[in-house]
């Protein structure tokens, strides 16, 4: 139910846009993301068929490189 | 894309500094939504945690909150009235009281499953010569796709029953009522729509450490060794460990709709019971959509489960599934007895699944 699935914008048409979740073409409106720019080629996940927000890769990789630095200063401290 | 979220080695590693970080003394977690339930049961990240580190699934299942007199108003409304009932897919077996909706379904009534409400609109617009009554389940997550479709405006012959529910009022009301509850695990869907400053109140309020998540195994250990080091240092913070998705304010588009669309209520929690500000009703000019005023749906309660059913404690967190005495013997997923049974989110379908599939690969 609240479920939501990342899907990567292939085509946008408008409100409406084309994703590609895992392999498969869906449709999602971008009605509820309309104020965060979301592109060609950007990551959204997608909740009963609205992308509920923009994925935001830079920030991902950002946490995750501070996380595997304390693991590795702990373990090699 | 994120699959270093999914590193064996770095979600050891966060487990050993969870160890650390607890000290021994008892932390138990909660939280509330059935895609962490699902996460953490599938990763089985329960038995990398020390002993005295639990995680515990509160009622973060929206369809098995749903009362059971709502679901019978519904079958009443589509056998005696002949109108049509769009919903999702994993409300269909939820027994009411009197009965679920696919076995309406199966004695002649129209009930229709949907991906989500732009369908069931773009159906009552094919079909205008039927009625149609979308019964809108979900938490903050769901009810924004609610708000911006009865904005639009929906033709004459669309209706919505509103069931949205809200999580922090839920948080608090679990805090209120003195559950043994060290810190919580904030849902990530929600957050995405609510935002993570949407906690700070009740951490400060209640003195409890929180940590937005999301849902692949690392994101979820590090919230976790997140809430464990907030206690070790005596604060209780709202953490962001799932800012790839979730930004402080939310996403204010949505809210803005829901702000249009909604009032707040008070809402029943099967299980639970009445949680006051927890429930969204339409408002306004949207309140014109409103299913329940339209066909004198009175308030319908039932909202106590099933017979023998401890659905109730296992929303809770009191209870685990393996725990009920039906689990796996009355109660299955082919025959659930209660809704925690039914929904793919639901604490005993997860625990169920993933127990069957342990005893199965253990067979030669
Ligand atoms: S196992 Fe079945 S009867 Fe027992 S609590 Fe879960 S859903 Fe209810």
């Amino acid at each position: 139910m609240c479920l939501a699935v990342p899907g990567k914008v292939t085509r946008i048409d408008g409100e409406r846009a084309e994703v590609d979740i895992g392999g498969i073409r869906r449709e999602a409106s971008l009605e509820l993301v309309s104020d965060q720019g979301v592109k060609i080629g950007d990551y959204v996940l997608i909740h009963t068929g609205y992308a509920i927000t923009k994925l935001d890769e830079a920030e991902a990789e950002e946490i995750l490189k501070a996380w595997k630095d304390v693991a590795r200063a702990e373990l090699e401290g | 894309m994120f699959s270093a979220y999914r590193d064996r080695n770095l979600v050891r590693k966060t487990a050993e500094r969870i160890a650390e970080a607890a000290n021994g003394e008892p932390l138990r977690i909660m939280h509330v939504c059935g895609t962490h339930e699902w996460a953490i049961t599938h990763n089985g990240l329960r038995e990398l945690l020390p002993e005295n580190v639990q995680v515990v699934a509160g009622p973060g299942c929206p369809v098995c909150v749903t009362p059971g007199g709502e679901i019978d108003a519904l079958c009443l409304l589509a056998q005696e009235r002949g109108v049509v009932i769009t919903t999702f897919g994993d409300v269909l077996r939820v027994p009411g009281r009197k009965g679920s909706l696919a076995e309406a379904k199966a004695s002649g009534a129209d009930v229709r499953v949907v991906y989500g409400i732009s369908d069931a609109v773009r159906m009552a617009r094919q079909e205008t010569g039927r009625e149609f009554v979308h019964f809108a389940i979900g938490f903050e997550t769901t009810a924004p796709t609610t708000a911006v479709e009865v904005i639009k405006g929906p033709p004459g012959n669309f209706s919505v029953f509103t069931s949205h529910k809200l999580i922090p009022p839920a948080m608090e009301h679990l805090l209120k009522s003195g559950a043994r509850i060290d810190g919580f695990i904030c849902p990530g869907h929600v957050s995405t729509i609510i935002g993570a400053d949407a906690y700070r109140g009740l951490a400060s309020r209640y003195a409890k450490p929180m940590a937005v998540a999301g849902f692949e195994p690392l994101d979820i250990m590090l919230a976790i060794l997140n809430i464990a080091l907030q206690r070790k240092r005596g604060v209780a913070e709202v953490y962001n460990e799932y800012a790839r998705a979730v930004r402080g304010p939310g996403n204010k588009v949505a809210l803005l709709a829901m702000e249009k669309a909604f009032q707040v209520s008070d809402a029943d929690w099967r299980g639970i019971g009445t949680i006051r500000g927890s429930g969204l009703v339409l408002r306004g000019e949207c309140s014109k959509y409103d299913a329940a005023a339209r066909y004198g749906i009175a308030a319908v309660g039932g909202g106590s489960m099933p017979e023998g059913c401890s659905c109730g404690d296992v929303l809770l967190g009191t209870l685990r599934p393996e725990e009920c005495p039906l689990f796996g013997r009355g109660c299955t997923p082919e025959r659930p007895v209660g809704p925690c049974m039914v929904s793919i989110e639901g604490t005993c379908a997860i625990a169920f699944k993933y127990s069957d599939l342990r005893i199965r690969s253990r067979r030669p």
